[in-house]
């Protein structure tokens, strides 16, 4: 299987993915501080690029996971707005009736199989994806998103070492936007590249601009048909920039805030859109739509998460074993 | 039909059976299948049965992904305290994948590892941490005392479609019993009881069981009849075998290879205290390992332990019966 190279087409469903998981994410900003959002929330305003690129590519029996950042993965994977929006509303129309929230969405349907509370904790559980799909002689791919605060776990080293040792579809992806929560890799780590990381494994690696969509979509694309004949590991470390802060409502007294016109440089929806034009793809006047498409599906979600009851507490002992 | 297996063979003729009934079950662990010898690779293959490097994280997740694809891992870890190393996969991950998704999926997994080697193993392999599983909801935790037990529990482990926590003691791997022939499961949460009486209910696990049954051998010659309880899962935990007893006896002794403030024993104290309360006619009495880190000096060891004579004191003690000293 080869990659095919991004076209117009194309483009434009990556950026109608990305502005809804960039208006979503903003209007899920909103709601935390309105309290209608109740836990925790990450977002990802900044990073919708390597979602997009990588999971548009997928298929919904190609499992993948992702970190605590992690509703655009969701999204871009084909998770309904509605039904995410209410699970971080906590209710029992939400993916995970409202049991798991922002740190936890799981979609199975659609081969979304979880992020994380825990940084680095699921690497190894989709290299038991991998292993299964060998297994089962399937040439579907298991993803992992993760960023560059997880690399010096212990997971992310014994994971890439099974990984290449039993040479299984596996695709890391990491978004290495320079901070791990609060702290710059430069405190945590004298290896500035996480490709470098994995050097002595002799993993096929690649770092891309992580904002630059067609960077992401071409590498990630050869990765991906390499994996679905058969062979991998892969890590694509892609170069990002996280707009907000760690957490929703992070003071961000640990880094100066960026110009508006260098972000107008670096963000990745901007730039697809100029580089689409430029190439002859698209119109600049079929670009509006695509933001005010998505804007009206993040508020149908929101009515839908607000329409939807709190689940019942007769759940909570229901779900605890599988055989309850 | 029975036939006569020690412990530790009937906890591989569980596992063999059940690779043998299906096809998804999976077998890994380090230092397995290291020659083309091996009577699991000669029957399964290297594709089932995998040789890890010494990874407990990544072997225990590698699982819970197997185990969310549909298949019914098997993990080798040897020594219960080298879970505690991948403790974010056991307690963290595993369990709650279920929950926090809404049902949307189910992990089923043997996590297999031995404890309480009290034989000279010293501070890091012999600990009773069953403790730190059973209190975690998702998981299920197994502690068998007899090699029929061990091959129903496990037989019954691996077809549960939730995570658990197989714990065989490593003082009983060669201790031999009749074992059923063929397919054999043992429910979870159904305690036994291994032997009856009316005076004392005494509870015991794993090791402690025959302990146990030795304290009530002596306590027989004394005209007093100990019935003795083994629990044989700790979640989930039979307490109603447990409160009928009591209910009976009115006198309860719990014996724990645990230490003091993290073993079943409290757990099962509390549960008495609360819902048996009416039936009791002296306190309960708990006999366990000593808060401590196990020494290696054997008869420091043998002096942090639960023993026949603790057992036999403590039974003494609830029935007032407690020889006077000066």
């Amino acid at each position: 299987m080869k990659a095919s190279p991004l076209d117009g087409e194309q483009a434009l469903r990556l950026l109608a993915t990305m502005w809804r998981i960039r208006l979503f994410e903003e209007r899920v900003g909103q709601l935390k501080r309105a309290d209608d959002v109740h836990g925790l929330v990450h977002l990802s305003t900044g990073q919708e690029g390597v979602a997009a690129a990588v999971c548009s590519q997928l298929r919904d029996d190609d499992p993948v996971y992702s970190g605590h950042r992690a509703h655009g993965h969701a999204i871009a994977k084909g998770a309904p707005l509605d039904r995410l929006m209410a699970e971080l509303m906590g209710r029992d129309g939400g993916l995970c009736r409202g049991l798991g929230g922002s740190m936890h969405v799981v979609d199975v349907e659609h081969g979304f199989m979880g992020a994380t509370g825990v940084v680095g904790g699921n690497i190894p559980i989709a290299l038991g994806s991998a292993l299964a799909a060998r297994r089962l002689g399937r040439d579907s791919v298991a993803v992992v998103f993760f960023g560059d605060g997880a690399v010096q776990a212990g997971q992310f080293n014994e994971t890439v070492n099974l990984a290449t040792l039993w040479r299984l579809p596996l695709i890391l992806v990491c978004e290495n936007n320079g901070f791990a929560e609060f702290t710059p890799r430069s405190a945590h780590t004298n290896v500035e590249r996480v490709s470098d990381v994995v050097a002595p494994y002799d993993v096929e690696r690649d770092t891309v601009d992580g904002n630059d969509v067609v960077a992401v979509w071409d590498a990630f694309g050869r990765y991906l048909a390499s994996a679905r004949g058969g062979r991998g590991p892969f890590l694509l470390e892609c170069l990002t920039y996280r707009l907000g802060g760690h957490y929703e409502g992070d003071p961000g007294k640990y880094r100066e805030a960026l110009a508006a016109a260098d972000w107008q440089a670096k963000d990745p929806i901007l730039r697809l859109q100029r580089h689409g034009i430029a190439q002859g793809w698209f119109a600049a006047d079929v670009l509006p739509a695509l933001e005010s498409e998505a804007a009206e599906a993040v508020e149908q979600a929101v009515r839908f998460g607000r329409e939807s009851p709190f689940p019942p507490v007769e759940l909570i002992e229901a779900m605890v074993y599988a055989d309850a | 039909m029975a036939h006569e297996l020690p412990y530790i063979a009937a906890i591989d003729e569980a596992i063999t059976l059940e690779m043998q009934r299906d096809d998804t079950v999976l077998y890994f662990g380090q230092n397995m299948a290291t020659t083309e010898n091996e009577p699991y690779v000669d029957a399964f293959g290297k594709d089932r049965v995998r040789v890890t490097p010494i990874s407990e994280t990544a072997e225990i997740g590698m699982a819970v992904g197997a185990a969310l694809a549909g298949f019914r891992p098997v993990v080798e870890l040897y020594m219960a305290e080298f879970m505690l190393v991948a403790m974010d996969q056991v307690l963290n991950e595993a369990p709650r994948f279920r929950s926090m998704s809404g049902g949307q999926v189910k992990v089923p997994l043997v996590l297999k590892a031995g404890y309480g080697f009290t034989a000279g193993w010293a501070g890091q392999h012999t600990g009773t941490i069953s403790s730190l599983f059973m209190g975690v909801p998702g998981l299920k935790v197994v502690v068998p005392s007899t090699a029929a037990d061990a091959k129903g529990l496990m037989a019954t482990a691996i077809r549960d479609d939730n995570p658990v926590v197989y714990l065989h003691h490593y003082l009983l791997t060669l201790e031999h019993g009749e074992v059923p022939d063929g397919e054999y499961l043992v429910p979870f949460g159904q305690a036994a009881i291994r032997r009856e009486g009316g005076d004392v209910t005494i509870v015991a696990t794993g090791w402690m069981v025959d302990r146990a049954l030795g304290a009530a051998e002596r306590l027989a010659a004394e005209g007093i009849q100990a019935e003795v309880i083994d629990p044989r899962t700790l979640a989930p935990l039979d307490t109603q075998t447990i409160l009928e007893s009591v209910d009976k006896t009115g006198r309860l002794v719990l014996v724990d290879q645990a230490t003091r403030h993290a073993s079943v024993a409290s757990v099962i104290a509390g549960e008495v205290a609360e819902y048996g309360f009416s039936s009791l006619k002296a306190p309960i009495v708990q006999v366990t390992a000593l808060d401590a880190t196990i020494p290696y000096s054997e008869p420091l060891e043998a002096w942090v332990l639960p023993n026949e004579d603790k057992i036999v004191a403590a039974v003494q003690q609830v029935l007032g019966t407690a020889p006077v000293t000066a």
